[in-house]
């Protein structure tokens, strides 16, 4: 198997993400890039720990997924929230947070 | 009695206590309670002065410690009382002339509703006295010495209700401060030099100390006597302290507490040994204090204030007679005895021409007052026959004593000295002549609504009691040196000098200037009417109504530059100090509201920003791994 494969898919589904957080206004999009960086990055433990042998890689993507679970439920309780107070989940207009 | 002579101190000051603690209870017999007590000094420390004549004259010091007061490894100091005959005399003095004055208060004060309140701090005062006369160390002393300027301070201001009063009273307590600073400088010099600040130890180690020394304790100690005796350049206080009620002004600043200055030097006298320059400076002090009263003396119009520039003056001639050594330690002590009895005397008669005149001071509405009062006059006259120093009263005694020593020496000094004393003599006729003539002779210049009248008896008796004495004490005590032999234990034997001019001759000069003084006075304010607003003047005589500018001076020279002092202070403190702190502040304010834009609320720019973050921190971990 060649590592650089899984390499290059990993930094697309992160680059992916990480655009669909910074350009789309949607919660559940943008929610939906962080799961694809979230597991761009255990993909690439995974890959590296068998390119290394290591068993620790594969470890720490099961924490990862574990956090993600976690996270999940926050972030969606989050979103229905703000679509219960606003009647919509465009992350431009809550601004309560402003300085 | 001797042995119970801490009872002196100790009655009056808990006879004061029980009044000021009863409170309102004690308005019935709170003045007769202080009485009482100061009765009890007068017949204690007449036993007690039995006792020691009994004794043989070197003997005559009673030394006792009543308790450990401060044991402090190196500095130890013990509580005790040492009763020799130059603190014999002031007791004398203090309980007698003191209690006389209990008594004239009971009736002076009668319509006081705070009477028991002053008998309280009369009592507070007496026993002050005598435990500054009574110590056996500095530091006693020094309790002995506040307390009498608390007292001076309550008392001048017990009405304090009119503003000028309690100025007044702050005045004399913070100008005799600045002459406390020089007790304390005194007693650490003698401390670190002479290892010890009670008499008898300091004393013992004085002539072993260098001469320098010497003289800063010297002076430190005459500024301290300075502060308390109104001596220049301290005198400012004692003029406005006559805001007090008569009897105090009697009692405190004319008889007794004014004195103190001069007891601390000649007690003082061993370290006053090894320091001619500082005995020097004494007599200078003195000298000019006492042509510095005189000449304030003749322009008041205000009968108290004269009296005050008086005793000023008169404590001028003790502190010069201090100033000349052992040969005159006996005549100051002799002289301030005499002066206590006189200028209490003279001081009540004051009182008591206000009592008949509805409080009004001012001589120029008194007037033809002889027949009226005829036992103030009577009483007052004999004073002014002591003061003037006509033979065969009181002040002729003493004080032409004091100007024959002033003559003793080489050099410029018997003539600087005795010149001056000579004529502070016939100052002294002038103005005391002046006092006297304008309040009991010449036409009457009362308003019509005044009723002058005697006061009652018990006002006058203790003034009758007091003048006897300003008679008569002179003679007994001058008869065959008794006086200065009494006091020879404490100020130590001295070959008689003989001064500069016969004395005989001294005498009668002294006499011929009395003499004009009192015929310029008798002409000015007898044979001519006084006119009832002060007339124009010499600017000599515009500066002695205003004291000789005295607090001009001291506004210009200590308070001007302390306000300039304080107030750039106030400005560094706001401007440096809290500036520093407010502009710290205030920067971090400001900074915060420049982050504070960072934070827009918005989620994407956060994620925007942590996207930034990781790639800056990526490229570092980068970058540096390589």
């Amino acid at each position: 198997m060649n590592p650089m494969n899984y390499v290059i898919l990993a930094t697309v589904l992160f680059s992916v993400g990480a655009t669909a957080v910074l350009l789309r206004r949607n919660a559940i999009i943008a929610f939906m890039g962080i799961e694809l960086m979230l597991n761009a990055s255990n993909l690439l433990l995974v890959t590296f720990a068998r390119v290394n042998g290591a068993i620790a890689g594969q470890v720490d993507a099961f924490a990862v997924l574990v956090v993600a679970a976690a996270e999940v439920v926050v972030g969606l309780a989050i979103i229905i929230a703000l679509s219960r107070s606003r009647q919509n989940i465009s992350l431009d207009e809550p601004s309560e947070m402003k300085g | 009695m001797l042995h119970l002579s801490w009872l002196i101190i100790a009655v009056p000051l808990a006879s004061a206590a029980v009044i000021l603690l009863a409170g309102r209870a004690a308005r019935k017999w709170g003045h007769w309670l202080a009485v009482a007590a100061s009765a009890t000094t007068v017949i204690v420390g007449i036993g007690a002065f039995v006792q020691m004549l009994g004794l043989d004259r070197g003997d005559r010091a009673f030394h006792e410690t009543l308790f450990r007061w401060i044991p402090g490894g190196e500095l130890s100091v013990d509580a005790g009382i040492l009763v020799d005959p130059l603190s014999m005399s002031f007791v004398l003095l203090v309980s007698v002339v003191g209690t006389l004055i209990h008594v004239y208060s009971v009736a002076y004060m009668e319509h006081d509703p705070r009477r028991s309140t002053f008998f309280a701090y009369l009592n507070l005062f007496i026993a002050a006295m005598f435990l500054l006369v009574l110590a056996d160390s500095y530091l006693l002393l020094f309790v002995g010495w506040e307390g009498v300027g608390l007292a001076s301070y309550l008392l001048i201001g017990f009405w304090n209700q009119k503003s000028e009063f309690a100025t007044a009273a702050n005045k004399a307590f913070i100008v005799n401060r600045i002459g406390d600073m020089g007790l304390i400088l005194a007693m650490a010099l003698m401390f670190a030099h002479l290892g010890s600040v009670d008499f008898a130890h300091a004393f013992a180690a004085a002539p072993g100390a260098s001469t320098g020394v010497l003289t800063a304790i010297g002076l430190a100690l005459l500024l301290a006597a300075c502060g308390k005796s109104a001596q220049f350049p301290l005198q400012s206080w004692l003029g406005d302290a006559m805001a007090g009620p008569t009897p105090v002004s009697a009692l405190i600043h004319a008889a007794t507490m004014v004195t103190a200055g001069v007891y601390l030097v000649v007690r003082s006298g061993p370290i006053f040994a090894g320091a001619p320059n500082a005995l020097l400076a004494v007599a200078a002090v003195g000298a000019i204090t006492l042509v510095m009263g005189a000449i304030i003396g003749m322009a008041k119009d205000d009968i108290k204030k004269a009296l005050a520039a008086s005793t000023m003056s008169q404590i001028g001639y003790m502190m010069l007679a201090a100033g000349l050594g052992p040969v005159g330690y006996a005549f100051a002590i002799f002289h301030l005895l005499t002066h206590g009895f006189f200028k209490a005397g003279m001081f009540l008669g004051a009182g008591s021409v206000m009592h008949g005149m509805d409080d009004q001071v001012n001589m120029r509405r008194f007037g033809g007052l002889a027949t009226l009062m005829k036992f103030t006059w009577v009483t007052f006259g004999l004073g002014w026959l002591a003061i003037l120093g006509v033979p065969p009263f009181s002040g002729f005694w003493s004080k032409d004593k004091i100007i024959e020593a002033a003559f003793i020496g080489d050099g410029w000094k018997p003539w600087v000295f005795g010149l001056t004393a000579m004529l502070g003599a016939g100052l002294t006729a002038y103005y005391m002549s002046r006092l006297f003539f304008m309040t009991f002779y010449g036409g009457k210049r009362w308003t019509d609504d005044q009723h002058p009248h005697e006061s009652p008896l018990m006002m006058t008796v203790p003034m009758m009691i007091l003048a006897a004495g300003s008679a008569v004490l002179g003679l007994v005590l001058a008869r065959g040196n008794a006086f200065t032999a009494w006091l020879e234990p404490v100020t130590g034997t001295v070959a008689h000098g003989e001064p500069v001019l016969a004395v005989p001759l001294i005498m009668t000069l002294t006499l011929i200037l009395v003499a004009l003084g009192v015929a310029a006075a008798y002409f000015q304010y007898v044979s001519r009417p006084v006119p009832i607003t002060e007339p124009r003047a010499s600017v000599l005589t515009l500066a002695a109504r205003r004291d000789l500018f005295q607090d001009t001076v001291n506004g210009a020279l200590v308070q001007w530059p302390g306000e300039v002092l304080t107030r750039i202070a106030v400005y560094a403190d706001a401007a440096a100090i809290d500036g520093a702190v407010n502009k710290t502040a205030s920067g971090t304010a400001g900074l915060g509201e420049v982050v504070r834009k960072l934070q827009t609320g918005k989620v994407r720019s956060y994620a925007a920003t942590m996207l930034v973050g990781v790639v800056i921190l990526l490229a570092i971990v980068v970058k540096g791994g390589r």
